[in-house]
């Protein structure tokens, strides 16, 4: 039970990393703000300049 | 094949791990030394797995093996197995470990400071040829995917006002909330695809989404080029998102029908079209089963995910060998489903699919005919009983891949999981997935070749290189879209269907990258003082080389006009005059110019890399690799 727990975490943990959801939290707690449209609006200008450069292969 | 996988893991990763790489678990990583809580991270080695995982595999690894399949099943998959074991997962493995000993610097900064400046500008030069010709092929797929199909259509340009919608919504309603606001996109692209058959059926409606290839192609351009120059978060992160989120989920679920069903494969080991004469493309099994799948089993693109954010993840050297290797199996592993759902059809129904009207006859007699008199039965009343299940006007002549893979794919869903009442359901869910991922690449495509671009004008007039300059942006925009799009309208314009020339440029291209990476890693190695063990990069170095060069020579000086690029065009000029003759005549020399372009590059660098090979093993030159002092990780409790 606990293995499948364990996978379930991971789980979720890789999907919030694929999908920008930890990485948005980790801005949150660089610039010491709360959620906000204002607060994401910056995390996807800062996601633009750096990740928006990455290609995805083919 | 699992068997392939677990051996392939357990015995040879882990030799090259410990006798070449000699990975350290107590070297702190990139990610621990430069950790800024932005790029460089120390993350968990499943999460950065999954990761990995999502950024390297795409449509590739689902249209090479469905192509390929004209050659049976037997070569294609032969090819995926041992060439992921022996080639792609070492390539993925060795650059993603010298990438996280370098500070995570990029393929393209490792080949410059090892091979010399020549490296680096042909791995510069080759990113972007790659990049203009692999997304003016994939557009060519959804082209072909859609072109005739007002349910396929109406579906996919549904997807627009929902990632706009998704965008909206991330930005103004629930920020940051991706998973969920994704989940909601993909119940309305299920909604999408369920309207979509109304869309097929009202007659005003089909009348407006029934649209012909070159219209097709016209407005895939214009939506690149807005695109690209559009904000990234309202159109291009959301589609980023959903077309993720629905390729996990497809990949899930076509592994659990496949081992589900069992399906049985009707496609032959070997078809007699491993002598070169083949309709989807020409050209015999050496060399070009081996560059038409390229993602399945090596590809030079992966060389650029491993050396771009993966080696900032990573926390401890060891668990590259899982994430290097271990995705590159994964990603192999899909190629083998893709080339199951090619070979579950009827071999007839397969070469009716995916031969251009210019090989087997305009009409659905002609082409029955055709097909059949190869060995491969099939009849105008079973396509057309086929369309009919599928929700299409018509199946023949949709080259590309990616209609029969939809068309395989929805055969092995329906059998699981509904029956063929819902086939047509089944099969646009698999040309939307294809359609919205390949469209994904588009955009982000278009936006990265850009940004490359944008850097270089920099150094020549510094406003270009500023990424918010409007001018600049439209600019760039323009002249990338313009490229790719001239591939696509050549392809669209193309009688054998386009496929036929573009799928392998664009595997030669791809391939050609591989070996500037099989080049980086190999010098390394010697460098590093192995060079008895650089026998594991150097073979497969040595079977790209063969692959590559003599693929590019046959298409570039083959005397037959469907191999050769200037044979093709000799045999133009020699035909009847038509008003596209002048421009096909072009397009094929200008296609050898690019192909023997690149080919000269990547010699150049392989020439650079064998004078640096002999220099070191002679003793001439110093064997000096750039990577960063060893620091002792903290990550004590990691240890082990």
């Amino acid at each position: 039970m606990n293995r499948i727990l364990k996978a379930a975490q991971i789980l979720r943990a890789a999907l919030r990393e694929i999908f920008d959801e930890a990485a948005y939290e980790r801005f949150l707690r660089r610039t010491h703000v709360i959620s906000s449209k204002s607060a994401y609006a910056d995390f996807c200008r800062e996601r633009e300049s750096s990740q928006a450069r990455r290609p995805k292969c083919c | 094949m699992p068997c392939c996988y677990a051996l392939g893991y357990r015995f040879y990763s882990k030799f090259i791990a410990a006798k070449i790489l000699a990975l350290d678990a107590l070297r702190a990583t990139p990610a621990e030394r430069l950790e800024n809580g932005r790029d460089f991270l120390v993350t968990n080695k499943w999460v950065v797995f999954g990761h990995h995982f999502a950024a390297i595999a795409g449509p590739g690894p689902l249209v090479g093996p469905v192509l390929a399949a004209q050659f049976g099943y037997l070569p294609g998959t032969l090819w995926v197995l041992a060439g992921a074991v022996f080639a792609g997962c070492v390539q993925d493995f060795v650059i993603l470990l010298f990438s996280v000993r370098r500070d995570g610097k990029s393929l393209t900064e490792m080949a410059k400071e090892e091979i010399g400046r020549v490296g680096g500008f042909v791995a510069y030069a080759a990113v972007i040829a790659i990049l203009l010709i692999l997304l003016g092929v994939v557009a060519l797929v959804v082209v072909n995917a859609l072109k005739d199909s007002p349910w396929g259509t109406f579906t996919i340009a549904m997807t627009i006002p929902i990632a706009l919608s998704m965008g909206l919504y991330l930005r103004r309603i629930r920020p940051g909330k991706v998973l969920e606001v994704s989940a909601l996109g993909f119940l309305l692209v299920l909604l999408a695809i369920w309207g979509g058959q109304w869309a097929a059926q009202d007659p005003a409606m089909a009348h407006v989404f029934t649209l012909r290839a070159p219209t097709l192609a016209i407005l895939i351009i214009l939506y690149g080029f807005a695109a690209s120059a559009l904000p990234v978060w309202l159109l291009l992160a959301p589609r980023d998102y959903l077309s993720t989120f629905v390729k996990l989920g497809t990949i899930a679920l076509l592994a659990v029908g496949i081992v589900a069903l069992h399906p049985t494969l009707h496609m032959p080991a070997l078809t007699r079209f491993v002598d070169g004469s083949g309709p989807v493309f020409a050209g015999k099994i050496f060399p070009f089963a081996f560059i038409t799948i390229a993602c399945g089993a090596i590809s030079g693109f992966h060389a650029l995910i491993s050396s771009g954010t993966t080696p900032k993840l990573i926390a401890r050297e060891t668990q590259t060998r899982m994430v290097g290797y271990g995705a590159m199996m994964a990603e192999s592993a899909v190629a083998v489903m893709a080339v199951i759902a090619a070979c579950v059809l009827q071999p007839g129904v397969y070469f009716a699919i995916n031969s251009p009207a210019g090989i087997v006859g305009q009409t659905a007699a002609a082409a029955t005919a055709t097909i059949s008199s190869w060995g491969f039965p099939v009849t105008a009343a079973e396509m057309q009983a086929l369309a009919q299940a599928v929700g299409e006007q018509t199946l023949f002549n949709r080259t590309g891949g990616a209609p029969a893979f939809a068309v395989g794919m929805a055969h092995i869903f329906s059998q699981s999981l509904g029956g063929a009442t819902v086939m047509a359901m089944w099969y646009h869910f698999a040309v939307m997935f294809e359609a919205l991922f390949i469209l994904t690449i588009l955009d982000a495509g278009t936006r990265v070749a850009r940004f490359m671009i944008q850097d270089a004008l920099g150094h020549i007039y510094k406003p270009l290189g500023r990424t918010s300059w409007y001018p600049s942006i439209l600019a760039t925009s323009a002249l990338i879209v313009g490229a790719w799009g001239f591939f696509l309208w050549q392809g669209v314009k193309d009688p054998l269907g386009g496929i036929n020339s573009l799928w392998p440029l664009f595997g030669i291209a791809n391939q050609l990258l591989a070996t500037v990476a099989l080049c980086v890693a190999t010098t390394i190695i010697i460098k590093m003082h192995r060079a008895r063990y650089a026998v594991v990069t150097l073979v497969p170095l040595a079977w790209l080389v063969a692959v590559t060069f003599t693929a590019s020579w046959q298409k570039i000086f083959d005397l037959n006009p469907r191999v050769g690029f200037l044979a093709q065009a000799r045999a133009l000029a020699l035909g009847p005059a038509t008003s596209a003759t002048a421009r096909l005549i072009f397009n094929n020399r200008l296609d050898a110019a690019v192909t023997a372009v690149l080919v000269v590059m990547v010699a150049l660098v392989l020439i650079e890399s064998v004078r640096q090979w002999i220099g070191v093993l002679s003793g001439r030159e110093e064997a000096r690799i750039k990577e960063a002092p060893f620091v002792m990780t903290r990550l004590v409790e990691e240890r082990g």
